[in-house]
């Protein structure tokens, strides 16, 4: 990088807190995102420890009804709203620019904002719990009629309103922000084929969000409308439709999901190859895999909407499935990329392979559910539940701990204990089975979701118990994680600039890197310049 | 990379960054817009009993005023290129002026029809009508406030075109919330005749 001419007064250094409240570089911002979404992650977990608490036994014993609906609900925004995707957008700015070779996002101080845009969204969520009437309480999803005035008086659905529309408009413009730096902003060799597949995922999230959030902001402000101003978007008795909402929050709800897993694929795609000493199998591959699973998500939306009797039942099964093809070939490369490959069991790499087995699971189930018939016998029962929490928790949740196992040294400069990697791995796969597979028959034998209570005669509280069981044991492993990083971030092994033998460019830069990222970059001749930089210093070369 | 090559990619980014914006703008709008076509359709009449007969002399007079906005700011960008500072200034307070014009009268579309006791509650058509027009307006709003904000930061400088990206910017979005406009005219006023 030669040095800018334009002579400009030299910014007065800030330390302490107020660094962090003005920074507009995108590591501290990243930093801030994850520390942000990590506290929302355990917020939600709170939530659903108490809702299997609650389920654990029949009859009522810690929460009432009212309180039982707050809670599922503000569990599945927190989770879906204000952890996973801002985790993935938190991870995405502090390596985007790394990945890359360049000093900073296109626009650090729109940067800035979004962050801060999304704290706001999230805590205005949250606060409904504050309000007389309670927080929001229908759903994550906010199903008209049941949220409009007449259903869900109060402040708490209002507040879930605004909130969701201040994150979302922080969403998108992280979003455009992403897409303006990895198109304007590559060093020299970095062609777009020489990106880290992780940004691949990421070109392809940001147009998933810049195509689908406005219009999750749009229905939310309907619906602000329909219950503040006398609209009647979602009255059928004044010429509404309560379906259009459906329409609306899945048209944005199923790219949604793909947003929620896409950077998890990316995160998996770049440790794999680390731990595996081969070049990535496939590279257009997973670039086409990934670009199919961005198109086809936008025609899949009405498969949560089998039941209304409204849509073409036949058309959103048959893209539903397709849309397990792309999928598969990513896993085919995954295993590929393994084949006869040096695998080493790292942290980072065994939580890979969670991921690959959980959400194998859900992937799977996902096929049985896009079929209209066995959707008509599970709607809205622990099946679906079972489904995607395999998918988001045992996908994305797996991929958010491979991908802090193996950043975190990067952007701290110290190493985690491994043995106590190793013990939340085993903890967090077993209490995540125990939570979620025997939801898969409680769904098949008819308990229904976001029920916070059933019969004696039902049958069901065998397999609740367990599943309650596993809940505790997930918290067990989160607080192993916790402690892990506490005791890590003071006394850790010191991690040097790269620990894991790392082939992208973040890599080539110190742990934690300097201010602009790079002091020199190596050349850009590859997918992977930091591997091409050691082997001709003489480093070993892989196999493959 | 040169100093050069710097401001070149920051000029990029900046253009590209809004025409992403416009895009998903335009979702934004679409999702209202898909809106105001389903509902429409499961009407049994249109527009619904209830709503005012609908008159074109108000919106024509708007779509004539936001129209010669694009272009004098199209002129705006002309001057610029010409390295004219006083001549960019003149059409984008043109442009600017031309737009609170719109929004005035938008305003007083509104105050006519409230007269005629039409609200946003009044049926389904009041619902949609203001929601949509009620965007538009806050989006020409905003664009007013752009265009004010790449006038301040455009530096018409001897050599290089340095900080000409944030007008080009703001001149996309100005052109994007006008075309907007003709969807909602042809949507809300002459397909309801």
């Amino acid at each position: 990088m030669a040095t800018v001419e334009h002579a400009q007064p030299a910014p007065v250094p800030r330390t302490g807190i107020v660094a962090w409240l003005t920074t507009t570089d995108h590591k501290k911002i990243g930093i801030l995102y994850l520390y942000s979404s990590v506290a929302f992650f355990l917020l939600g977990g709170v939530m659903a420890l108490l809702m299997r608490a609650e389920l654990a036994r029949v009859g009522l014993q810690f929460v009432d009804r009212s309180l039982y609906n707050q809670l599922f609900t503000m569990h599945g925004t927190a989770m879906m709203f204000l952890f996973i995707v801002p985790f993935a957008v938190g991870l995405a700015n502090y390596l985007l620019p790394l990945h890359i070779g360049a000093p900073d996002v296109a626009f650090p101080r729109l940067n800035a904002f979004t962050y801060w845009l999304y704290l706001l969204g999230g805590l205005t969520v949250m606060s409904g719990f504050l309000t007389v009437g309670g927080a929001a309480a229908f759903g994550w999803t906010g199903y008209a009629p049941l949220s409009t005035a007449t259903y869900s008086p109060g402040a708490g659905p209002d507040l879930w309103i605004v909130g969701l529309l201040l994150t979302g408009v922080s969403t998108t413009l992280g979003a455009i922000n992403f897409m303006a730096t990895i198109f304007g902003m590559r060093a020299p060799g970095m062609t777009m084929f020489r990106l880290p597949i992780f940004l691949w995922n990421i070109i392809v999230t940001s147009a998933l969000i810049m195509f689908t959030f406005p219009v999750l902001t749009a229905a939310l402000a309907a619906l602000f409308i329909d219950r503040n101003l006398g609209g009647t978007f979602f009255e059928p008795a004044a010429g509404g439709d309560a379906v259009l909402w459906q329409h609306l929050f899945w048209f944005f709800g199923h790219p949604e999901v793909y947003i929620a897993i896409l950077p998890f694929f990316g995160i998996v795609t770049e440790i794999i190859p680390v731990f595996s000493r081969k070049p990535v199998f496939g590279y257009k591959g997973f670039v086409l895999a990934t670009l199919l699973i961005g198109a086809y998500s936008f025609s899949v939306w009405a498969h949560h909407m089998f039941t209304t009797g409204a849509v073409s039942n036949p058309f959103f099964s048959a893209t539903s499935m397709l849309i397990a093809v792309p999928t598969g070939i990513k896993f085919f490369n995954w295993i590929a990329t393994m084949w006869r490959g040096n695998i080493t069991l790292r942290s980072p790499m065994l939580f890979c392979m969670g991921f690959l087995f959980m959400f194998l699971m859900g992937g799977i189930t996902g096929v049985f559910l896009a079929s209209p018939p066995i959707n008509y016998a599970v709607h809205d029962t622990y099946y679906v539940v079972a489904h995607f929490h395999y998918v988001l928790f045992g996908g994305s949740v797996f991929a958010v701990f491979a991908g802090l196992y193996f950043w975190i040294p990067k952007m701290s400069g110290r190493m985690l204990s491994e043995g106590l990697a190793k013990i939340h791995f085993v903890l967090m796969l077993i209490g995540m089975n125990l939570t979620f597979f025997p939801q898969h028959q409680l769904g098949l034998n008819g308990m229904q979701r976001r029920i916070p209570d059933y019969s004696e005669a039902s049958g069901y509280e065998g397999l609740n118990l367990l599943s309650s069981i596993g809940a505790g044991l997930i918290a067990l492993s989160i607080l192993v994680f916790l402690v892990n990083f506490f005791v890590s971030m003071r006394t850790g092994k010191v991690a040097g600039d790269d620990p894991w033998g790392g082939y992208t460019l973040e890599w080539a830069t110190s742990s934690p890197p300097p201010e602009h990222n790079f002091h020199r970059l190596p050349p850009v001749r590859s997918e992977r310049p930091v591997y091409d930089a050691r082997v001709k210093l003489g480093g070993r070369r892989d196999r493959g | 990379m040169s100093s050069a090559s710097v401001a070149g990619n920051r000029l990029t980014a900046s253009v590209l960054g809004m025409v992403l914006f416009i895009a998903s703008e335009v979702m934004f709008f679409g999702a209202l817009f898909g809106a105001y076509y389903t509902l429409r359709a499961r009407a049994a009449e249109w527009p619904p009993p209830g709503s005012p007969e609908t008159d074109l002399v108000r919106p024509l007079i708007l779509t004539a005023i936001l129209l010669s906005s694009s272009a004098t700011q199209h002129f705006a960008v002309g001057a610029a290129g010409r390295k004219d500072g006083r001549a960019l200034a003149r059409w984008v307070w043109l442009t600017f002026s031309l737009g609170a014009v719109f929004l005035v009268g938008e305003a007083l579309e509104w105050r006519a029809l409230f007269d005629e006791g039409f609200v946003i509650s009044s049926n389904v058509f009041g619902t949609l009508f203001f929601t949509i027009t009620g965007f538009h307006g806050l989006h020409v709003a905003a664009g007013l406030a752009m265009l004010l904000l790449a006038l301040k930061k455009t530096r018409i400088a001897p050599e290089g075109g340095q900080g000409v990206g944030a007008l080009e910017a703001a001149t996309f979005y100005w052109h994007f919330v006008d075309a907007i406009w003709i969807f909602v005219v042809v949507s809300l006023y002459i397909t309801n005749l």
